[in-house]
């Protein structure tokens, strides 16, 4: 069955420099600077990945960064929690927006 | 659960398994990779260590076991064997024994033979690798940290995570809660303390298709969790990577794992793990006696390449350096990342 997203594409990534070079090039020499060892540790990172993965709806990332973190030492509920971040930050989002709706809402009535 | 052998399970044969093992991993061999590192053929760098495995019962059937070892395993090493490695310790080079098995305190000679050991060298490591449940599994071994402490062995003990779900889904319920009574009683006669002589190490390995975690990072992890929620102390955590073998290949073969599993290991082929690897400097004794490159090649039943020296009786030191060690997919575990080997990351 044809669908648009295939796992084995995670593997080819690293190829997307075939079409533009240069700027493949300067992306993963930036992203592997991102995910050193850092201010914040490399397992940090893996979680905050992880999470954003799920924001995003990312397919490829979420596959890429569950196996990074569970290799970053991370168990099941740590990386839970960081979806959880994730869903609590999306739902957030929608929901204090309904401070506008609220103002309006004042603004219109009696 | 049964083991592999008790079975019949088709990976329960050897010619089988090693069928599986032969194919190339993206068309590339093992041997290949040593190759681009200069490595090969790999040759030994002295011999320090020797592995003993004391049979291959255990009161455990964890699930990536590469022993395939469990309650209904009735491999055990004799007295006769067991004085033939005394022999060698005596007149060779080691400067480790590590027992190993299955649990090989079950060895009825067990503590006769660490007592043997001790009257030839009162200087010599020995590792014991206690599965700690085995502690608690009758009151005959209630007093084995005593035992341990006496010949100031040093512990090396699996425990795959801090917490009951990922320890008990490995290694069978009930373990880590049982484990965690051990570590206590452990630290209870002065192991794993930080200034304590008495040495208590943990084994960390991936509870499933992944590769560990960098190895001081989980350490200082596992050290937080554990002092914090079990008020437990150790001294160092050795991360290992499952090898794929025997009960460990089952489980990538039954869940369409493998091929990804042995990419993985390939892609993350580190040249200075190869050179590290445990092999160089350490002998694998088999319960009946037979010598091995490593615990795996042992399982594997991949004797020595020294015709002259393949049993523990015909110890020949000059033979043993002199081989060439040998070697098939399943090495890729040992030079994947940080390295791997029964001392943790070799890299």
């Amino acid at each position: 069955m044809k669908t648009y997203y295939n796992p084995d594409d995670l593997k080819n990534f690293g190829k997307i420099g075939e079409f533009q070079k240069p700027m493949a090039d300067k992306f993963f020499e930036y992203y592997g600077e991102v995910f050193k060892e850092g201010a914040l540790t490399a397992r940090e990172k893996s979680l905050i990945a992880l999470a954003v993965a799920h924001a995003i709806q990312c397919p490829y990332c979420i596959d890429a960064y569950t196996v990074d973190t569970m290799e970053k030492g991370c168990d099941e509920e740590q990386m839970m929690e960081a979806v959880h971040v994730a869903a609590a930050i999306r739902g957030g989002a929608s929901l204090v927006h309904s401070t506008q709706m609220m103002n309006k809402v004042k603004e219109i009535s009696m | 659960m049964k083991s592999l052998k008790a079975q019949q399970h088709p990976l329960s044969k050897i010619a089988y398994e090693l069928e599986v093992l032969d194919a190339p991993v993206k068309g590339v061999k093992f041997e290949d990779k040593l190759a681009e590192s200069d490595l090969f053929p790999l040759k030994p760098t002295q011999i320090d260590i020797l592995q003993i495995n004391m049979g291959k019962m255990c009161n455990q059937v964890c699930k990536h076991c590469h022993v395939d070892a469990g309650p209904d395993r009735k491999e055990i090493m004799t007295k006769e064997t067991m004085n033939q490695c005394l022999n060698v310790i005596k007149n060779g080079t080691i400067k480790t024994v590590d027992l190993t098995g299955g649990a090989p305190e079950m060895n009825p000679d067990f503590r006769w033979f660490i007592e043997e050991i001790r009257k030839i060298s009162e200087s010599i490591d020995i590792i014991v690798r206690c599965n700690l449940t085995i502690i608690l599994a009758n009151p005959k071994y209630h007093d084995l940290p005593d035992f341990y402490k006496k010949h100031r062995l040093e512990v090396v003990s699996s425990l795959p995570y801090f917490t009951a779900t990922k320890t008990d889904s490995q290694r069978g319920d009930g373990v880590f809660e049982k484990s965690i009574k051990a570590l206590k009683m452990l630290n209870d006669v002065g192991y794993g303390k930080e200034d304590s002589e008495l040495k208590l190490n943990l084994v960390y390995n991936p509870s499933g298709a992944f590769l560990p975690a960098e190895q001081s990072g989980l350490e200082n992890e596992f050290k937080k969790r554990l002092k914090n929620g079990y008020d437990i102390e150790f001294n160092s955590l050795f991360t290992i990577t499952n090898l794929p073998i025997s009960r460990f290949l089952e489980y990538l073969l039954r869940s369409e794992n493998f091929d990804n599993y042995m990419e993985k290991l390939l892609e993350a082929y580190n040249p200075v793990a190869a050179a590290n690897v445990m092999c160089r400097n350490t002998i694998s004794v088999g319960w009946d006696g037979f010598l091995y490159d490593c615990d795996f090649n042992q399982m594997l039943e991949l004797k020595v390449d020294a015709p002259a020296s393949q049993h523990i009786s015909e110890w020949s030191q000059k033979a043993l350096v002199e081989r060439e060690i040998i070697l098939k997919q399943h090495c890729f575990g040992c030079t994947a990342g940080a390295g791997s080997s029964c001392g943790g990351a070799t890299a």
